[in-house]
């Protein structure tokens, strides 16, 4: 499949990154419902009658973010070890369980928190959910699975990253990208702390952030908020709340230093460059900034008539691919990506030197304003398909609430892009696009000791 | 749904325009299927949905990159990457600006056998959406300079993948079991080779193979038939009746019971062993697939997932699957597993292989597959788009406009003795081709064949 942007994937998705809209009747993205019961559990629900069907999420609202020092990868080693056994049912695998209700299940882990989702038959929710509930208390950790699972998660690890000098890249730009914040250290964790995770660890992990009063459910299917709080109460309602620490994350010091990042691997053929500059996310800024970087990064490397494809590819041909895309759906800072396949004939210096020359016109002559509308057209337009889906829109909303962000922000996405200026757009543009601001990435082949010829 | 007839209005048809055949309903009231004939005679399988007002169409012409001539590797390919850099009197940024402003996505893809394609877009953009997929599909550009850029860019892609040990894999087994049958050609075509593409040959695939005899459709989303009838006709009438197919030769496997070593730097190796499989259109598909879920496509519980990842930490995941093309059909399974882990896995693997065929499954382990895979169907119908590309495979593949009632019982009356009997019919052990990519004990692995990873990439990026 042709995919402009395919040259890479970093990191975790763009929460609402596409999405849609209507014309000229910009609409709310979902209409929610929600409660919270006296543990503190927040819950939302977002109703969806195509099909009979529910996709149920608890969101815990700590990641990999939060890991104690020399403890990297224990949030997401226990995301793995929640699959086994409770005190009620020591012999219980989770995934089997709900196979055996004719479901899927899976979880992730991202720095800011700790998502399980099932998806099965609407009548089957009531049994997931104490299921569930069942795993937030009482979990019972096993010392010999507790080694075999590490085993797997550094297997898992050699899989995603070790294995793929993209990812590695990746990895690399971000230790180098976040000099304080713990946003540099991998989810997965470092290998040499990952081999001496240990049951301790994952029982005080577990004890103390795993609390209703520290979770979120969504609900999205078919089903009402009205029919689905008194089986939540059910599942959930006796679990008492707990205190849970407050989230410390070190904030990152100004950068004065202009940072590239070279890989070099002997599996590398094809070239890359990319940059990323350190932004807003959603939840880090009551302001509209996040808004107006969603927009100005479409404006500028969207689509393939964006400027940036437009001269790298299109006009110069430097470049076999070329875009830029925002990343605003971590809790404390967002990140706004550009990147470029260089053509067979060009080294990366001077495909840099190009970006350098294509931004600073942006720069200095701003985006055209019949661009600006055009793209908020088109994000607002997107939108709709965030609808379109049970997963989809459940992901969106745990997100953004488990890092802070409020339902109204959540639903009214599509009205705050709309209000986006030019002139919004190029303020953050000149705040963000700077050279100090933006570290450099060049994945290479073994041959290639430097980026000019 | 909000459709009026001024947004159709490209259109001429007559009012009655499209007929609705039958429908077929599956249990639990999940989706209603309808079979939807267009005034010219055009048939497309339809599931309205109106909770979102989005449209998704699927669509899919039989012939593939099998239809690529020889030298000309990496048409049918090429192809799915042109059809939307221009179309009737606009040329590429005009119609990727048209696309991007609707927030029309618009996609193609080309495979063994077929060329498929899709199409989402909003209600309120549906006229414009379908107006531009029948200028791609009837009046393709092909300018120079949209075929120069999208084969730089395919090349570009050609360069990422060859180092890939998925790739490396499927290409050292493509040239073992299926030596030079068209489907072991290199489906994107090579450096070699794309360069020898142009206007002619590219528009000469298209018209052999974009017709309405070898065509099928699925839609869903916020439609009503009678107006998918006539967007059927405006879309697809104007194609010729009938395509001009290349035959693709019947195929038997070669190289059952080797090993084969790809030699790649790295912490893990890629290991798949792969042996013949069975028919789609074969009755005791059903029972292979309960077989199948048991043995490991089923993730936690499979019996794989349980030796190598749970009880011995080998790796991060095994699978198992059945795969089909038109004309070859595999068992295989497939896991990424550190060097030194690869020697245990392959002896666990076989090892399971040969019980299950000896002694099948328990009943405990039927039930639970047969309550998961009855269970999970109806999950798939979760958007319109994967709506849409169901009812595309269920017509692709011929399983039926019944296919989706069907099914559920067929795979609920599987009987454990089924399962025995397919099992040991279909699992051969001996006949397992194993392919590992990475740098495993060579001693232990004892490889009948080692492929240097430079000869592989080098061959595959050579420009003669």
């Amino acid at each position: 499949m042709k995919n402009f942007g395919a040259a890479m994937v970093l990191g975790t998705g763009l929460l609402l990154s596409v999405p849609t809209a209507a014309s000229d009747d910009v609409q709310r993205l979902f209409d929610l419902d929600s409660f919270t019961l006296d543990n503190g559990l927040e819950v939302v629900v977002i109703e969806n009658h195509t099909a009979p069907i529910v996709t149920h999420m608890i969101w815990y609202r700590v990641g990999a973010a939060d890991e104690p020092p020399g403890q990297s990868g224990i949030a997401h080693f226990l995301e793995h070890m929640m699959f086994k056994g409770t005190t009620t049912d020591p012999d219980r695998d989770f995934s089997e369980e709900i196979s055996r209700q004719g479901g899927n299940d899976n979880a992730f882990t991202s720095w800011d928190y700790t998502a399980y989702h099932q998806t099965v038959a609407v009548e089957r929710l009531p049994i997931v959910m104490a299921l569930e509930a069942d795993r937030m208390r009482n979990l019972a950790l096993d010392p010999a699975e507790v080694l075999t699972e590490r085993d797997v998660i550094i297997e898992e690890r050699r899989q995603r990253t070790d294995s793929s000098p993209s990812a590695r890249l990746g990895e690399q730009m971000a230790a180098a990208r976040y000099r304080n914040h713990p946003y540099g250290i991998p989810i997965i964790g470092w290998e040499h702390e990952m081999e001496t995770l240990s049951i301790e660890q994952l029982a005080d992990f577990y004890d103390t952030w795993y609390a209703p009063n520290n979770a979120i459910v969504v609900i999205s299917g078919d089903i009402t908020a009205e029919e689905a709080r008194p089986l939540v109460e059910a599942a959930y309602g006796d679990i008492e709340a707990r205190p849970v620490p407050e989230r410390v994350r070190p904030s990152e010091p100004p950068v004065d230093a202009v940072t590239t990042i070279s890989l070099s691997d002997p599996t590398v053929n094809q070239p890359q460059w990319r940059r990323i500059y350190r932004v807003p996310s959603y939840s880090s800024t009551d302001s509209n900034e996040p808004y107006a970087l969603q927009v100005m990064a479409e404006v500028l490397g969207g689509t393939t008539t964006s400027p940036l494809y437009r001269s790298l590819v299109l006009e110069q041909q430097l470049a076999t691919s070329a875009g830029a895309f925002y990343s605003g759906d971590n809790r404390d800072y967002g990140r706004l990506f550009l990147f470029a396949s260089p053509a067979p004939e060009t080294d990366l210096a001077t495909l840099e030197q190009a970006l350098d020359d294509l931004v600073a016109e942006f720069l200095s002559e701003g985006p055209d304003p019949d661009d600006v509308a055009a793209a908020k057209r088109r994000l607002t337009t997107a939108a709709t398909y965030a609808r379109d889906g049970f997963f989809e829109p459940a992901r969106i909303v745990g997100a953004a609430l488990s890092n802070g962000e409020s339902l109204e922000a959540i639903e009214e996405w599509p009205l705050r892009i709309a209000a986006v200026t030019a002139e919004e757009t190029l303020d953050v543009a000149i705040g963000y696009l700077r050279p100090e601001n933006g570290l450099t990435g060049y994945l290479l082949p073994e041959s290639v000791s430097e980026i000019a010829q | 749904m909000s459709t009026t007839a001024s947004r159709w209005a490209w259109l001429i048809a007559p009012l009655l325009a499209a007929v609705l055949l039958f429908a077929s309903v599956l249990p639990a009231r999940a989706v209603e299927i309808q079979r939807i004939v267009s005034p010219m005679g055009i048939e497309a399988w339809l599931v309205e949905v109106d909770e979102v007002p989005v449209i998704s169409m699927s669509f899919g012409f039989r012939g593939g990159t099998t239809q690529d001539e020889p030298g000309h590797e990496g048409t049918a390919f090429l192809t799915s990457y042109l059809l939307d850099e221009g179309a009737g009197d606009r040329d590429s940024q005009t119609f990727q600006g048209l696309l991007a402003d609707a927030a029309v996505e618009l996609r193609f893809r080309a495979g063994y056998d077929t060329f498929t394609g899709s199409m989402r877009t909003t209600v309120g953009n549906a006229d414009l959406a379908f107006e531009l997929l029948a200028d791609a599909l009837n009046q393709p550009r092909f300018d120079q300079d949209a075929i120069d850029r999208m084969r730089a860019a395919l090349t570009s892609e050609i360069r990422r993948r060859v180092a890939n040990p998925g790739w490396l894999s499927t290409r050292a087994y493509y040239d073992l079991a299926l030596g030079d049958h068209p489907y072991s050609r290199s489906s994107r075509g090579t450096p070699a080779t794309l360069p020898t593409i142009d206007r002619a040959v590219l528009q000469s695939f298209v018209d052999r193979t974009f017709a309405k005899d070898n065509l099928v459709i699925g839609v869903a989303g916020s439609i009503d038939a009678e107006t998918l009838g006539q967007v059927l006709d405006h879309v697809f009438g104007g194609l010729p009746d009938q395509s001009t197919l290349r035959e693709v030769p019947e195929l038997s496997l070669a190289g059952a019971g080797q090993t084969i070593l790809v030699e790649r730097e790295g912490p893990q190796s890629t290991l798949t062993m792969t042996q013949h499989g069975i028919e789609r259109s074969d009755p005791d598909i059903y029972a292979a697939s309960v077989m199948n879920y048991i043995l490991g496509g089923g993730s936690f519980g499979s019996r794989l997932t349980d030796e190598v990842r749970v009880n011995r930490g080998l790796t991060y995941g095994i699978s198992t699957g059945l795969s089909h093309l038109r004309q070859a059909d595999f068992y295989g399974v497939d896991s990424d597993l550190s060097n030194e882990n690869v020697a245990e896995a392959i002896e666990v693997i076989r090892q399971q292989w040969r019980s299950m065929a000896e002694d099948g499954p328990t009943q405990m382990e039927v039930d639970d597959a047969i309550t998961y895979l009855t269970g999970s169907f109806p999950l798939q119908f979760s958007s319109t788009e994967n709506v849409a590309r169901i009812l595309l495979a269920m017509q692709l593949y011929d399983l039926g406009f019944d296919y989706l009632d069907l099914y559920t019982n067929r795979i609920s009356s599987v009987t454990r003795e089924d399962v025995a009997r397919v099992a040991g019919e279909l699992l051969d052990e001996p006949a397992l081709t194993t392919v590992v990519v990475g740098s495993p004990d060579v001693e232990a692995l004892a490889p009948d064949t080692i492929i240097p990873y430079d000869s592989l990439v080098n061959r595959e990026l050579a420009i003669n």
